[in-house]
């Protein structure tokens, strides 16, 4: 495994990479103040995709609600800075700590049982939070939370869409690199097993509830920090924001990239956000459209558009050690490695 | 107590939806393991093909409230229930043994089926013909009205109808057998595939004739309904036990007078909140439900 991380990367692999860092690096100085909003929001996707793939992608929880965390932590940064004035910085540990707390009452019940059960219960949380944010006053009932003041650093007030953008690159850069390290880490590993093969990994002496756990409340986390970035991108957050709808195209995201692969969840937020953008001439049929390309997706690519590399990697060595094995039983006599 | 009474009433009627919706859920769940999110969506496709085969005789001339009822409920119960079985060939049957990628697929059926209907008819709530009026039999102060007695009996008629289906006939056997062991069934010459879509046309027929009522009902369809009610005849089906027939119908009367009755003693901004903490409840405390058995996740 190790050889195959570390190893430098091939020329082929490198020109996306850079065209990417270009791309993100120029759109700020040369785009449109329309384009830069949208590579924002790309940028939003970024951190609520990566999130939910460590939940989805990572352990392989099915989480429907996703959008409940965002919520909490867009209502957080929102409610503490209009309601009391709180600096946008210190509302950030105040989104994480609710998010986790949300994510651990949530989580540890549920976690425990079978995972098409996890999809309903999560759901479930989801529209509770969205109908309570909706019905109780001081969140503002459906009109939700607005004026919310922006985002400073010392003197500087975080308002242009530049701005926005590199604040938001900032978070993206930051929860891609703990993505990143937490796939590779031995937490990753854990995840990967339990993923696999939950027995054998309970065997080899991971308890799964646990690291389900922990998968659940970080992914929670990034959606609360992505929520505190959306609430002073926006400067106004309501109840309509955090729907269903939102949780499936987070899902989405995650699926036409390619689950647990960070390249993927990149590309998918892109595809996700830029697709719909490109099609506002077609509006109407955009929803249609949205469902028949899950169900064809599935059928037809369901490892996503840039599949996991450790996923294929695993494939292959189950692959190779079972032709192994079938040559070995072939050749009627077992050879010694 | 006039209240309780009142609202136990209304539970009763909105319960027998639930409850038909939920045997689909249950249905499907009990013999493929899966949560059909679309299943919902097939409810409003009822309730919408209803209301064109309602616009089709009104145009032909045929006024006879009590025909023109039995007419668009049998075509719109079987067109419905070929929609079932489509959706089952196109987006379930490829993917029957992957766990994940067939719950993404239902998500996009659902979808598929909302925004199609947002298509074909209107992006807007839709108003049923008002046939029954809000006479009924006469009870002291409560308020019944003969649609509501139709509701009742004519749903408590297709729930027995679908138990001795299963209980008595030879596909209701196949289908119990599937749902005990797939591989077994197959080898004793059941044809699985042939099974699985006659359970969805059940299941689909079923939601179809709740659509059609609930036009009735409350006048008015939107393409949308079938997503929150969906939702809720799924946490009856789970309330009652998922997989297990009776335990449907259980849950689903349940779930209608629970909520009637939040809905009449705090707030009906709160009812649908009512149905989710039931559900995480539910799943939390007793997994099985109800009447089910014990289910042992499957590796």
């Amino acid at each position: 495994m190790k050889a195959l991380t570390t190893q430098p990367l091939p020329f082929h692999r490198l020109v996306p990479v850079a065209a990417v860092v270009l791309l993100a690096i120029g759109l700020p100085i040369f785009g449109t103040p329309y384009l830069i909003d949208v590579g924002t929001l790309v940028l939003v996707y970024i951190m609520l995709g990566l999130g939910l793939n460590i939940v989805v992608g990572y352990a392989g929880l099915l989480d429907l609600g996703y959008a409940a965390f965002f919520a909490i932590g867009a209502y957080t940064t929102g409610l503490l800075m209009v309601r009391y004035h709180v600096a946008f910085w210190l509302t950030l540990p105040a989104a994480g700590i609710l998010t986790a707390l949300s994510g651990i009452v949530i989580g540890t019940p549920t976690l425990r049982m079978r995972s098409d059960y996890l999809a309903i219960v999560t759901l479930g949380f989801g529209e509770i939070v969205r109908i309570a944010a909706t019905n109780f006053t001081f969140t503002g009932g459906p009109e939700g939370v607005y004026g919310i003041p922006h985002a400073t650093i010392g003197r500087l007030v975080l308002r242009s869409p530049q701005a926005l953008y590199w604040l938001g690159m900032a978070f993206a850069l930051v929860v891609l690199v703990g993505s990143y390290n937490l796939a590779r880490s031995r937490l990753g590993r854990a995840w990967l097993a339990i993923r696999e093969d939950e027995a054998a990994a309970q065997a080899a002496g991971i308890y799964p509830v646990y690291y389900k756990l922990l998968a659940y409340v970080l992914g929670a986390v990034f959606a609360g920090v992505a929520g505190s970035f959306f609430a002073v991108k926006l400067t106004a957050i309501n109840p309509s924001s955090f729907t269903f709808i939102q949780s499936v195209t987070i899902l989405m995201v995650i699926i036409l990239g390619g689950m647990g692969s960070l390249p993927g969840v990149i590309l998918g937020a892109a595809v996700i956000i830029i697709l719909p953008e490109a099609l506002r001439a077609f509006d109407r049929v955009r929803m249609l459209a949205f469902g028949v390309g899950l169900i064809v997706l599935m059928l037809l690519r369901p490892q996503g558009l840039w599949p996991s590399r450790i996923g294929q990697i695993v494939k292959r060595a189950v692959a190779l050690s079972e032709a192994r094995a079938a040559a070995e039983i072939a050749a009627g006599a077992p050879t010694p490695e | 107590m006039d209240i309780a009474l009142q609202q136990l009433v209304n539970g009763l009627t909105v319960g027998a939806f639930y409850a038909l919706i939920a045997l689909g859920y249950t249905m499907v769940y009990g013999i493929i393991r899966l949560i059909n999110f679309a299943h919902g969506d097939i409810y409003a496709a009822g309730a919408f093909l209803g209301l064109s085969l309602y616009a089709l005789l009104a145009l032909l001339h045929i006024q006879n409230p009590v025909l023109t009822t039995l007419l668009a409920l049998v075509v719109s119960m079987g067109c419905t229930g070929l929609l079932g079985v489509l959706l089952y060939r196109i987006a379930y049957r490829p993917l029957l043994h992957a766990r994940l990628s067939i719950l993404i697929s239902a998500i996009g059926g659902s979808l598929t089926l909302e925004y199609g209907l947002f298509l074909i008819y209107s992006p807007s709530f839709l108003v049923y013909p008002h046939l029954f009026g809000r006479a009924g039999p006469a009870l002291g102060d409560l308020a019944i009205s003969w649609l509501q007695v139709i509701i009742f009996v004519s749903s408590l008629l297709l729930m027995a109808a679908l138990y001795v289906l299963v209980h008595r006939t030879k596909i209701g056997m196949a289908m119990r057998a599937l749902a005990i062991n797939q591989d077994a069934a197959r080898l004793m010459g059941i044809d699985v595939n042939r099974v699985i879509a006659s359970t969805f046309f059940l299941g689909s027929t079923l939601a179809a004739f709740a659509g059609v009522m609930t036009g009735l009902y409350y006048s008015q369809i939107s393409f949308l309904m079938g997503f929150l009610v969906g939702l809720k005849a799924f946490t009856a089906a789970v309330l009652g036990g998922i997989g297990n027939i009776p335990g449907a119908v259980l849950g689903g009367f349940l779930l209608g007078i629970l909520e009637s009755l939040a809905a009449g003693y705090f707030s009906s901004r709160w009812k649908d909140v009512v149905a989710f903490v039931i559900l995480i409840v539910i799943l939390v405390a007793r997994p099985r439900g109800l009447l089910g058995e014990r289910v042992v996740e499957r590796m």
